[in-house]
């Protein structure tokens, strides 16, 4: 499999706090590879620093061998690479529907693109995804009147709309109704399987990324601590050191 | 309401507005009634980027006066020497012919218009990168500025101001003139800004309103959006200015053309009170706003002004979401909002096929 992303030695730090210390690590294209960690050790600073959202310290970041470290967020994310965010963002005054409408891909959009009307196939799209996602009774709902973990959904929803090549999910399963995890880990890898989305997960939920992920990352204390299959990663001393010792 | 009874009932407005000259009773009013269709212009190009885009803007004025002086300037220099005006205009003015004077007013307007969206897109790259506040503080320079300038600036009259070439006896007289101007004015910019809400030029400003950083992460072009955002206002305030600049016939650099503390805080306050970001809002707020004000200046001369600040702040303190704002939550349904109890209430399932 080639290399999709490929990261090398990349650093950033904010004021004293190093978040990423010499981070290197690849996701192959068609995978599924996990990065879990400890709270701070650097995952959403990573993701972060992938997607142009602030400039890194030093290193390389390469998408489809393209650099992607002088690209800013909205370029990068219509070469295909596009991220979700742990607080959650949605646009909370627009409905699940417009929500969605605007989150169709933009990579050809010209001059002539922003006077259009959105065509029914979008429309249609936009509400089957919202099908694939269970929130297809809500889609005429504002999206701030959806609670937290709906709104987690829309944006996976909305991600999927935007047909990216890559994606980086940053905890998709925090505040997801426990009943609900099972359904959403369908959802994850279908749209790995029926979209060919190549899938990049931050997890904390350690039962959804050994059943998910192919390859992890762990990181603590903004450096790579280890990386292997699930099976290597659970039975990896330092790992499990990292997430019981608490330091 | 659905969208055929309000079709009804906008065509209804609109065929009473062609004939109100018409009514006799109304004939002294004219002037203030076209001046009705001007704030509605000013409140619904301010709500593009306040209201839809969520940019709160205090220098929109700047294109106002900018097309109004654009206007004056080319009116003036088609057909005269600025000394020569100076002459005509101090003695009896400027006598134009019909087709003179529409020629004048009509590439003056246009020019201003276009002048307009070039400073729009020149100053949009540079300043629309600032967000929140900070935009609108510096923004509010901007109109300052631009009257100073103007103040100083002897092609264009310095501080005495410019005198518009005045309307041709053919045309008529020029408060119903400039009521038809107006209206038609008001009533494009309201079509065409309903239909690039409805697309995907709405969507993208009202995205930028609600989140622009995740607007970015999906790859808009948000720069792009915003820049012409400020554009297609600009156009509309320059058109308006253009045309205001020959209803008032004098043109003063910072009481006409670059009002910043009144028509520029009156477009913010109508759009405000009407409802930022819906496209009703700012056409009733403006109504509301001029009527309540022309009847203050009536009724309560002396504490007019005092009488629409505690307006201001009584809309503010309990209607925050302004009128149409307001009525939506009162009467979602009405404005097509869904208040389906079983949406909300929906349980989601990610169970088996979907
Ligand atoms: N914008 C910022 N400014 C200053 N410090 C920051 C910033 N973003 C992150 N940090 C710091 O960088 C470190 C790594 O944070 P990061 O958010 O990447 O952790 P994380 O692994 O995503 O944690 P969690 O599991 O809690 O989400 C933390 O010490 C954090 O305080
Ligand atoms: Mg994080």
């Amino acid at each position: 499999m080639t290399d999709l992303l490929k990261i090398d030695r990349v650093c950033k730090s904010f004021g004293g706090v190093v978040a990423n210390d010499a981070v290197s690590l690849s996701v192959p294209e068609g995978a599924i590879i996990g990065l879990i960690g400890p709270n701070g050790s650097g995952k959403t600073t990573l993701f972060n620093s992938i997607v142009g959202y602030h400039p890194i310290d030093s290193g390389s970041i390469r998408f489809r061998g393209e650099e992607l470290s002088a690209l800013r967020t909205a370029e990068i994310a219509r070469l295909g690479l596009l991220r979700t965010f742990q607080q959650t963002r949605i646009f909370g005054k627009m409905n699940c529907v417009q929500n969605m409408q605007i989150s169709v891909p933009h990579v050809g959009d010209s001059f002539m693109t922003m006077w259009r009307r959105f065509p029914p196939e979008v429309t249609e799209r936009a509400e089957s995804l919202l099908k694939f996602v269970g929130l297809y009774a809500k889609r005429q709902l504002r999206a701030e009147d959806l609670s937290f973990g709906q709104q987690k959904l829309l944006e996976f929803a909305m991600a999927l709309m935007n047909e990216p090549k890559a994606l980086l999910l940053d905890e998709p399963t925090a505040g997801i109704n426990p009943t609900l995890i099972n359904g959403l880990i369908d959802r994850l890898k279908r749209a790995h399987a029926e979209f060919g989305i190549t899938l990049f997960v931050i997890e904390h939920n350690m039962r959804v990324i050994m059943n998910l992920a192919e390859y992890i990352y762990c990181l603590a204390h903004g450096e790579l601590l280890a990386n292997g299959t699930p099976e290597q990663i659970q039975n990896d001393q330092r790992v499990i050191e990292a997430y019981l010792g608490g330091h | 309401m659905n969208s055929s009874t309000r079709m009804v009932l906008s065509a209804a407005l609109f065929i009473a507005a062609l004939f109100v000259p018409q009514v006799p009773a109304l004939q002294p009013y004219l002037t203030q009634i076209a001046f009705l269709w001007v704030m509605i212009l000013f409140a619904l190009t301010w709500d593009v980027l306040g209201g839809q885009m969520g940019y709160n803007s205090f220098g929109n004025i700047l294109y106002f006066g900018l097309g109004m002086y654009a206007t004056a300037v080319i009116q003036r220099d088609l057909y005269f020497t600025v000394e020569e005006y100076a002459n005509v205009a101090g003695g009896e003015q400027a006598a134009l012919t019909t087709a003179e004077y529409l020629f004048g007013l009509g590439l003056g307007m246009g020019t201003g218009a276009l002048l307009a969206v070039i400073v729009a897109a020149l100053l949009g790259s540079g300043i629309l990168g600032l967000r929140g506040h900070y935009f609108a503080i510096c923004t509010l320079g901007l109109g300052i500025a631009a009257g100073e300038l103007a103040s100083g600036w002897d092609y264009i009259g310095a501080g005495s101001g410019l005198v518009t070439p005045l309307l041709p006896d053919a045309l008529g007289e020029r408060g119903p003139f400039f009521y038809y101007v107006f209206l038609i004015l008001a009533v494009i910019a309201f079509l065409v800004l309903r239909r690039l809400y409805a697309g995907q030029f709405g969507l993208a400003i009202n995205a930028i309103r609600d989140d622009e950083d995740k607007a970015e992460a999906l790859g808009l072009h948000t720069t792009r959006y915003k820049t012409v955002a400020w554009c297609v206002s600009a156009f509309f305030l320059a058109l308006t200015g253009g045309a205001f600049g020959n209803l008032v016939i004098f043109i003063d650099p910072t009481d006409v053309a670059f009002a910043g503390p009144t028509f520029g805080v009156w477009m913010v306050l109508m759009a405000i009170l009407g409802g930022k970001g819906t496209l009703w809002g700012p056409v009733i707020g403006a109504t509301v706003f001029h009527v309540t004000q022309e009847l203050f200046w009536t009724y309560l001369f002396g504490w007019q002004r005092v009488a629409l600040g505690l307006l201001i702040v009584v809309v503010v303190v309990f209607f925050p979401l302004g009128i149409v704002g307001w009525m939506r939550e009162r009467w979602p349904k009405r404005f097509g909002e869904v208040v389906d109890a079983e949406a909300r209430k929906a349980q989601i399932s990610l169970e088996g096929e979907s």
